[in-house]
């Protein structure tokens, strides 16, 4: 029984790293119908943002983590609208293009990461309480799981009130529904794209900082190992749904689990598998929209 | 447009008719390919691109890699250019090529050439069963769902060491090759080799793109509803495209086992195919001979930038300028966004745009007499 508590609950802090991946990727993929293979750059940056703030204040402190984590936000938002405002604006409606710049983007940033601090990656400890046990149920759960789980559940909040309540996030929606009604209407929709990609990009730089406490490490690869279990979590969830994110995100990550730890390591590989099951049952995802 | 410059358009015209006839074209392909054949022959020096005369195995083998990199991004023209399928998995069939013949060779008694016939059934089931599940959905999930069973397919051989060899790599057993092809001093069979898989591969996928399969795929990549309209199948002709890219890619992957003398788990990865992509679109996209130039251009540019960033004149400079400088991936990466903002059509695209703005000056010109 603890071990099945234990499981579940890594597994819900993995799968809150995915969600505040993929949440940004499925909502600019919603809104401008670009897959950005640059998001898990935007992560690694925030990473490093954050690391080298803790080295410099202290890691053991919680408050220095905060400070961490609004900076890797910070951070991730300020380099995802310089992209979206420098590369991608260029190239509205040609989405293959789109994907190019994001890929192109994607190997010259880690490779730059790879020169600024090296290709090793760097092991650095949290504040003392995150690596402490909490008993439930008989299971011995490591704190930081908790933190990650209220970080991403505080951050869907944060974006669904964005979406719901706000004038940006009302655009924001009524162009994921409908692009060119909106333009028709005399809305600059360009400025949701990148009020979107910030707020990807701080969700991403965010994800970032909790990335480096759960893995241990920050390294240049960071980003892109996050990234794939991304893609597949918006793919399964249905591109461009916001809940349909967290729920794949959740499913994903707690089945990963289980399968790393039941079936001899075998996570990534049935993570696959039900990727290839969804796709052959329903092409467009759990929440996803009718093509 | 004043007239004494016209007499000089028209000429090149002329010129650029007389070398678009398809004689002329097939002619001068052979001569390149007589040219390239006799390379190894020759005492060749190009400073700055070339390491070496062209008869040191150190060039050949570079040539020779360039090639293979030229026959794979024709491989995956056949995805993207002709049929435009945005795959990101196709790293996947090239390590199935390379891993495949290394792992038969080494546990079977088979000869090389029914090894490799082996590997390319394998490759074909293999293509046609993930073919079918990710054709399912197009576009950005098709491009995401390849990447997700390439990256099974990374995972899966570097989690098996007994039989991939792991992190380490797999080596070639040689018990059952030619002795011709190993070896450092026999660098130039493999050169040879090499060239005819690109000529062969070349070869195929025009066989491929003029064959009825390959003008629906050309209407596929145009509009998918149309050619549905029309009563056509779009789903079969994609996954047909899917399986000749694929299979085609395991064929490079073997010659590529044989050139390197072994494969390592960098070629199933996710930044290996999206070094074919940067290959396809350096380029040109939806050109044979602009995959061709790419995966020549690359291979050539990705050694150049190694060399230049382990150079002494790099490491000399500020930090600023010394750190992006020295990684070639960097460089290359920018290289890589410059083409797609500024210059659509790749490399290629630059010949035909010059085409294009002449014969507007002609047509210009036809207007004015």
């Amino acid at each position: 029984m603890s071990t099945v508590v234990l499981l579940l609950i890594t597994g819900l802090g993995l799968g809150a790293l995915y969600f505040l991946v993929a949440s940004g990727l499925s909502l600019i993929y919603g809104l401008m119908g670009v897959l950005n293979f640059a998001h898990g750059s935007f992560l690694t940056i925030g990473a490093f943002a954050g690391y080298e703030l803790s080295r410099r204040l202290g890691a053991e402190s919680i408050g220095v983590f905060v400070l961490a984590l609004l900076l890797g936000a910070l951070v991730g938002a300020v380099v995802a609208a310089l992209t979206e405002l420098l590369l991608i604006r260029r190239l509205y409606e040609r989405h293959i293009e789109q994907v190019l710049v994001t890929v192109g983007l994607a190997l010259a940033s880690v490779a730059l990461f790879d020169g600024i601090w090296g290709t090793d990656p760097i092991y650095l400890a949290g504040p003392p309480w995150f690596d402490q046990t909490t008993e439930i149920l008989g299971a011995r759960v490591p704190n930081d799981r908790f933190v990650l789980i209220l970080v991403a559940v505080l951050v869907l909040l944060a974006i669904v009130g964005f979406l719901r309540f706000t004038r940006y996030g009302l655009i924001v929606r009524a162009g994921v529904e409908n692009r060119s009604m909106v333009t028709a209407l005399g809305i600059d929709v360009r400025r949701a794209f990148t009020v979107v990609f910030a707020i990807g990009g701080a969700a991403a730089g965010m994800g970032g900082v909790l990335a480096s406490q759960y893995f241990g490490y920050v390294a240049p690869t960071l980003g892109a190992s996050v990234l794939i279990f991304a893609f597949i979590v918006t793919v399964i969830g249905g591109l461009g749904s916001l809940p349909g994110a967290a729920i794949a995100s959740v499913v994903v990550a707690v089945l990963q689990q289980f399968a790393n730890f039941y079936a001899g390591g075998t996570g990534d590989l049935v993570v696959v598998l039900l990727l290839a099951l969804v796709l052959l049952v329903r092409p467009r995802g759990l929440l996803g929209r009718r093509a | 447009m004043s007239t004494a410059s016209a007499p000089r358009p028209a000429r090149l015209a002329r010129l650029r008719a007389f070398l678009a006839r398809p004689v002329v074209r097939r002619v001068a392909a052979v001569l390149l390919v007589v040219l390239l054949a006799v390379l190894p022959l020759l005492n060749l020096t190009i400073p700055g691109v070339l390491p070496g005369p062209t008869y040191t195995p150190g060039t050949l083998q570079l040539l020779a890699l360039g090639l293979l990199f030229a026959a794979l991004a024709l491989s995956y023209h056949v995805l993207f250019g002709a049929t435009g399928l945005l795959s990101f998995g196709h790293a996947l069939y090239f390590a199935i090529g390379a891993y495949g013949l290394g792992i038969v060779l080494e546990s079977t008694e088979l000869p090389l050439v029914p090894a490799i016939g082996v590997v390319l059934v394998a490759a074909l089931v293999i293509a046609a069963a993930l073919g079918a599940i990710s054709l399912r959905v197009t576009g950005i999930s098709f491009a995401m769902v390849t990447l997700a069973f390439a990256q099974a397919g990374s995972v899966l051989i570097r989690r098996s060491p007994a039989v991939t060899g792991g992190d380490e790599g797999l080596p070639l057993a040689v018990e059952h090759i030619p002795g011709f092809f190993v070896g450092v001093l026999n660098t130039r069979n493999l050169y040879w080799l090499a060239l005819a898989v690109a000529v062969v591969v070349f070869l195929l996928v025009g066989w491929f793109e003029r064959s009825r399969a390959g003008h629906v795929a050309h209407a596929v990549r145009e509009n998918e509803t149309r050619v549905r309209v029309l009563g056509m199948r779009p789903f079969t002709v994609k996954l047909i495209a899917f399986v000749v890219g694929s299979v085609l890619a395991a064929l490079v992957g073997t010659a590529y086992l044989l050139l390197q003398s072994g494969v390592n788990p960098r070629a199933a990865s996710s930044d290996f195919t999206l070094t074919i992509l940067v290959i396809v679109v350096l380029g040109g996209v939806g050109s044979r001979w602009g995959a061709v130039i790419g995966g020549i251009v690359y291979t050539l540019l990705d050694q150049r930038l190694t060399a230049l960033a382990s150079s002494d004149a790099i490491d000399a400079l500020p930090d600023v300028l010394r750190v992006p400088l020295s990684e070639p991936l960097f460089l290359l990466g920018t290289l890589f966004i410059l083409v797609v903002l500024f210059l659509p059509g790749g490399i290629v695209g630059l010949t035909r745009r010059g085409r294009r703005a002449e014969s507007a000056a002609r047509d210009e010109l036809e207007e004015v007499a």
